[in-house]
């Protein structure tokens, strides 16, 4: 049971909802309130794009409790357009190959469930490769 | 019955509403009804579509609701603080309990100043919410509010629901006339309560009435809805560009628009149902959505959804200058349909949560 952290978090978890330092304008996510690149307060909050691409990746087949039902699945370090590096899923990959470098957008999906079928849906972000509209 | 036909039964707001952008979500899995077809009956018989689209394993309603939502405010160009409602249609809300609007309002930055509530009237939840959306901005109570029709329906296996019961949806957040791509000239609603389709608390698979389903429930409300809309508008079907019905099936909508006086190169761009299967709250406004991805400013619209349990909503809409630069703004429908992966029934069976695991 950890419903608090879910409540806390879900502003960045559902919209990559992250911070921009006043003092030197570096992006934060996740967001820490303190900016790494000058030591700075930053508490402003920053909606980032949701726009990036693969930095690395790697496939699960063994995964943690919880993600059972979702194996296979990717997981990437997604460098952001605005810096940040996230660690996430990647989804809808039908048969593109995925590759370092390829661009990606935030979705918002189903991470996985608290328990069984009782307990709350985590929603999240993860990312697909861009294919779809203005880009 | 005379009192049909008077102008008075026209839904029409005191401050004239419109559309400010709209969204259309579409998951990329498709199931051929071929397939259903090879489990079941041994391939006999004719197909009622071509295929059906399925959510992935981490889709459902809230995250299907979000894109779309996502894409109708990027069209708008609003900022989320002015959305004052979020309502969502649907009959596959991920909890019973726990509203899928909160989610959707939370994640489009919409809180906390917004109403939010989930709708529930089999496939015209999504329409009841644009209806109540209209009277809400026409009012004055507020200057933007989001409606959304989507679904992951299921059908039991082998039943012939399963051969359609698709996903996908749409969303439209309805604004001021002066601030909108198509201009809504009037509702109206047709309700009787008749039972061709339903649901039980705690049942999986919804149940039907067989014959009841065609001419009393859909046939019924959507002629009357449409002839009585038509009729209140001083209008025929031959003032309309376009046309959109429910879509339950491919041969259902072709009959209405047939008995409401339309014709095939009417209802072509709005039908889509061979290709995505009958996305309920969802079958009609997304067949609006590829309408005005391509319609020309000036061109009417005709729609009409079909909710079963059972009633029919009827829009007159006439398209603006504004669709020109709206609707490259976000990915259009025909997009979403293109992206395809196709599955077979044992891929299909798991994503639907059809096999046992414990
Ligand atoms: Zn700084």
């Amino acid at each position: 049971m950890e419903i608090s952290r879910h409540w806390r978090l879900r502003k960045q978890r559902y919209g990559l909802m992250g911070e921009i330092c006043p003092h030197c304008e570096a992006k934060l996510f996740p967001p820490r309130d303190i900016c790494p690149e000058c030591g700075g307060e930053a508490k402003t909050l920053y909606q980032f794009s949701g726009k990036g691409e693969v930095y690395s990746y790697t496939t699960i087949y063994e995964p943690p409790a919880g993600y059972e039902e979702n194996a296979p699945y990717t997981v990437a370090l997604v460098k952001l357009d605005e810096g940040p590096i996230v660690t996430a899923q990647l989804t809808d990959l039908g048969e593109e190959q995925v590759q370092i470098g390829t661009p990606v957008e935030m979705v918002t999906r189903r991470l996985r469930q608290d328990g069984d079928e009782r307990g709350m849906i985590i929603y999240g972000y993860k990312f697909r490769p861009v294919g779809l509209g203005p880009h | 019955m005379d009192h049909n036909h008077n102008e008075n039964l026209l839904l029409k707001p005191n401050r004239p509403v419109g559309i400010s952008g709209y969204g259309a979500y579409v998951p990329r899995y498709r199931l051929p009804a071929s397939e259903v077809a090879r489990i079941w009956t041994d391939s006999q018989g004719s197909l009622p579509i071509k295929e059906k689209s399925v959510p992935g394993l981490d889709e459902d309603v809230a995250t299907m609701s979000i894109e779309a939502a996502r894409n109708a405010m990027q069209r708008a160009g609003v900022p989320p603080s002015r959305v004052r409602a979020v309502w969502v249609g649907s009959e596959s809300h991920p909890y019973a309990v726990k509203p899928t609007s909160t989610l959707v309002a939370e994640a489009i930055g919409a809180v906390p100043n917004v109403q939010a509530a989930d709708w529930q009237f089999a496939c015209k939840a999504g329409t009841e919410a644009m209806v109540a959306a209209i009277g809400f901005v026409g009012s004055g109570m507020a200057d933007y509010a989001l409606a959304i029709g989507m679904d992951t329906a299921q059908g039991r296996p082998g039943d012939a629901l399963e051969y359609t019961a698709g996903a996908g949806g749409a969303a439209f957040l309805l604004g001021p006339a002066e601030d909108s791509l198509a201009v809504i000239e009037a509702t109206y609603s047709y309700v009787t309560d008749t039972p061709d389709f339903w649901r039980r608390p705690y049942a999986k698979y919804p149940e039907h009435g067989q014959r009841f389903t065609g001419e009393p429930a859909y046939f019924t409300h959507i002629i009357e809805a449409g002839n009585a809309l038509m009729q209140a508008t001083h209008t025929t079907a031959q003032d309309y560009q376009y046309a959109v019905f429910h879509q339950p099936n491919t041969k259902f909508p072709q009959r209405a628009a047939q008995m409401l006086g339309f014709q095939k190169e009417q209802i072509q761009t709005g039908l889509l149902v061979p290709l995505i299967g009958n996305t309920y709250a969802g079958a009609a406004i997304i067949g609006l959505t590829a309408i005005l991805d391509i319609a020309q400013p000036g061109d009417r619209i005709l729609m009409v959804s079909f909710g079963s349990g059972a009633g029919s909503d009827a829009f007159a809409l006439t398209v603006t200058d504004a669709i020109r630069e709206r609707r490259d703004r976000a990915p259009h429908t025909q997009e979403y349909i293109a992206r395809r992966t196709q599955i077979d029934y044992a891929q299909y069976a798991r994503m639907r949560g059809k096999l046992v695991m414990k």
